[in-house]
């Protein structure tokens, strides 16, 4: 598989980052990084991950369904994640999630059918002091209400959405 | 960037830079006395600095609320192993968001507590593992991580030391069991984050199987302070066995939620009225969860008085935790949030030992039923004890962290339980295994 010069770069400093004989190590990493660029974890992806980290295919298949940021099917471009944890529930986070649920005609990791919004309820994700909270890929959103996710929204289809770099 | 006004009423000294200009910057972390301690800890013999640590009743801020000499004391430092420096940055406790801060605003403190740990065991490498959720981070953290080579704060020959350490960032992909130290480690090596049968602790056999002294990311950002000023000035910021400062993490129904440095034992009234300006919407306090949603709940009853520091809140059968402290006022439904409780804790369970895979998901389904209005008298019991079946059963504390707040809901807040049994809205014809099963995914 071929990726952008700037994720080779980062691969080649993950498998000297550990020590001898333990490029096992990137596995998890490597995952992570490469669904960012190609939206989801392949078969092909499993492979080549476990060639340039000399493992099985299956050691990397284990942790696939292990963790949760880890996806095969693939995501919408833009993947929205509403907590719903106690900070977030006690002061909205459910209710959020409900709006945005109806609000998008999705359901929970469903994608819409333009493919470019995804949804998810997740797990407390750290703004439990500025909640009720949001990810829009690994932006945060703070002290979100419906009128402002609606904003969101729109920006994300009409383009206007400006994303923090990662 | 912070997300919340400071308090007048804090004591910043972890969080001191947190509102200057490029706070993150090798050169403004130089400009305020950045580095000068790993200058001193070189001169200082390790058990000079443990000693000072020991002073400093430093106590672990990720959760379990470890003595921090004490953890540095039991690395063996001539096992003819490598040793590791590892950073807990996989904040993921509810009701927590502290070390996103400190790794935002100010890496180098957190880099220069871990060169400090690294120079204690003579190490040579440390990992910052940092939660997926927080990528947002990596790239802020592996900019001071450059900066500080470019400055020889890591490298080859540090300060003319003649002492390597190399320090790397490493990303988790979501999973709150990872948090705990021996999966942290076990995901650290590529697998799947599961909890290792302890003895033998991370500080004997740790990273990659070696000697390994393993913080929380608060934690290893207190230790520059304490060396440049003494851990008896830090002891002397909190009380008794609670040394210094920490950040307390306040969320819920308050006017002013957010993220406070205080000092330990600081008095829970003045933080709810005065750091944060009292209930939302003039409501009366109900219930505190003070340490993460791993903490038994308090009633507002059992906080009249309170000292916020680990010792204080342990007399109470609770836990100053991680810090995060959820502020519930008198409308709260407390069967919902125990619901929601435990649905994070058995999507979380990693699944290793029985008694927590299935305790958790018993309980879930257990939850879902009674919430959702088909109750019976006999869950109430059927909980707590399932509750405290779990307890001490488990490799890791994941399953105490589950059967704690559930026992604390139902014991201390009954009645609200028994309330809902009285306004079932559903016949027993309701109770299809599909609606349940809905109910409870």
């Amino acid at each position: 598989m071929t990726f952008s010069p700037e994720l080779e770069e980062r691969f080649s400093k993950l498998l000297n980052s550990y020590p001898p004989g333990r490029t096992r190590s990137a596995v998890v990493p490597m995952l992570l990084y490469a669904q960012d660029e190609i939206g989801r974890v392949s078969q092909e992806l499993v492979e080549e991950v476990a060639r340039r980290c000399g493992v099985t295919p299956l050691q990397v298949d284990e942790v696939i369904g292990y963790y949760s940021m880890l996806h095969r099917k693939p995501l919408g471009k833009f993947h929205v994640q509403v907590c719903t944890n106690i900070c977030c529930q006690v002061v909205g986070g459910e209710d959020l999630y409900h709006h945005a649920s109806s609000m998008l005609g999705v359901g929970n990791k469903q994608v819409t059918n333009d493919g470019l919004i995804s949804l998810e309820e997740v797990e407390c994700m750290g703004a439990c002091s500025w909640a009720p909270a949001i990810q829009i890929n690994y932006d945060f959103h703070h002290r979100v209400t419906p009128e402002r996710f609606d904003q969101l929204i729109a920006a994300l289809r009409d383009g206007s959405y400006k994303q923090r770099a990662s | 960037m912070i997300y919340n006004e400071p308090s007048p009423l804090e004591t910043k000294i972890i969080s001191q830079r947190w509102t200057m200009e490029n706070s993150a910057a090798i050169d403004t972390y130089l400009a305020t006395d950045g580095y000068v301690a790993i200058r001193k800890a070189l001169e200082m013999t390790p058990e000079a600095i443990i000693e000072e640590l020991k002073a400093s009743s430093l106590r672990g801020r990720g959760g379990a609320g470890f003595p921090t000499g004490l953890k540095w004391s039991f690395v063996p430092r001539n096992s003819g192993k490598p040793s590791y420096i590892i950073c807990n940055s996989d904040e993921s406790e509810p009701g927590t968001c502290k070390d996103r801060l400190l790794m935002e605003n100010d890496p180098h403190q957190m880099i220069e507590g871990m060169l400090i740990a690294g120079w204690t065991i003579k190490s040579n490498k440390g990992y910052v593992f940092i939660r997926g959720e927080y990528r947002y981070l990596i790239p802020i953290v592996d900019k001071a991580i450059a900066e500080a080579y470019e400055r020889g704060y890591l490298g080859k020959n540090i300060l003319g030391s003649g002492w390597d350490f190399d320090l790397y960032t490493h990303t988790g992909a979501g999973a709150y069991e990872c948090g705990e130290e021996s999966a942290l480690l076990e995901s650290l090596e590529g697998k799947r984050g599961i909890p290792r049968l302890k003895p033998p602790f991370p500080a004997v056999v740790g990273a990659f199987q070696c000697p390994t002294i393993l913080n929380n990311c608060e934690t290893f950002s207190a230790v520059p302070v304490i060396l440049r000023n003494g851990g008896a000035w830090f002891a002397g910021l909190g009380t008794p066995k609670n040394g210094g400062t920490r950040l307390l993490c306040i969320s819920g129904h308050i006017n002013n939620p957010g993220v406070y440095e205080l000092p330990l034992g600081f008095p829970f009234e003045q933080l709810l009225n005065e750091v944060c300006g009292g209930m939302r919407n003039g409501k009366k306090l109900k219930a505190v969860i003070p340490g993460g949603s791993s903490a038994p709940v308090l009633t507002a009853e059992e906080v009249q008085g309170l000292l916020l520091d680990y010792d204080s809140i342990a007399k109470l059968k609770s836990m100053a935790g991680s810090g995060g402290i959820v502020i519930l006022d008198e409308d709260t439904d407390i069967v919902a949030v125990a619901l929601r409780t435990i649905k994070f804790y058995a999507h979380e369970s990693c699944g290793w030992c029985i008694p927590c895979r299935e305790g958790t998901t018993w309980l879930k389904k257990i939850l879902t039923r009674f919430h959702a209005g088909f109750g019976q008298q006999s869950d109430i019991e059927l909980i707590g004890e399932l509750a405290n079946n779990m307890l001490g059963r488990t490799f890791c504390a994941l399953g105490d962290a589950a059967a704690m707040p559930t026992t604390g809901f139902i014991t201390k807040f009954r009645s609200e339980f028994e309330a809902y049994l009285a306004k079932n809205h559903l016949t027993l014809e309701d109770t299809t295994p599909e609606l349940v099963a809905i109910e409870a995914h």
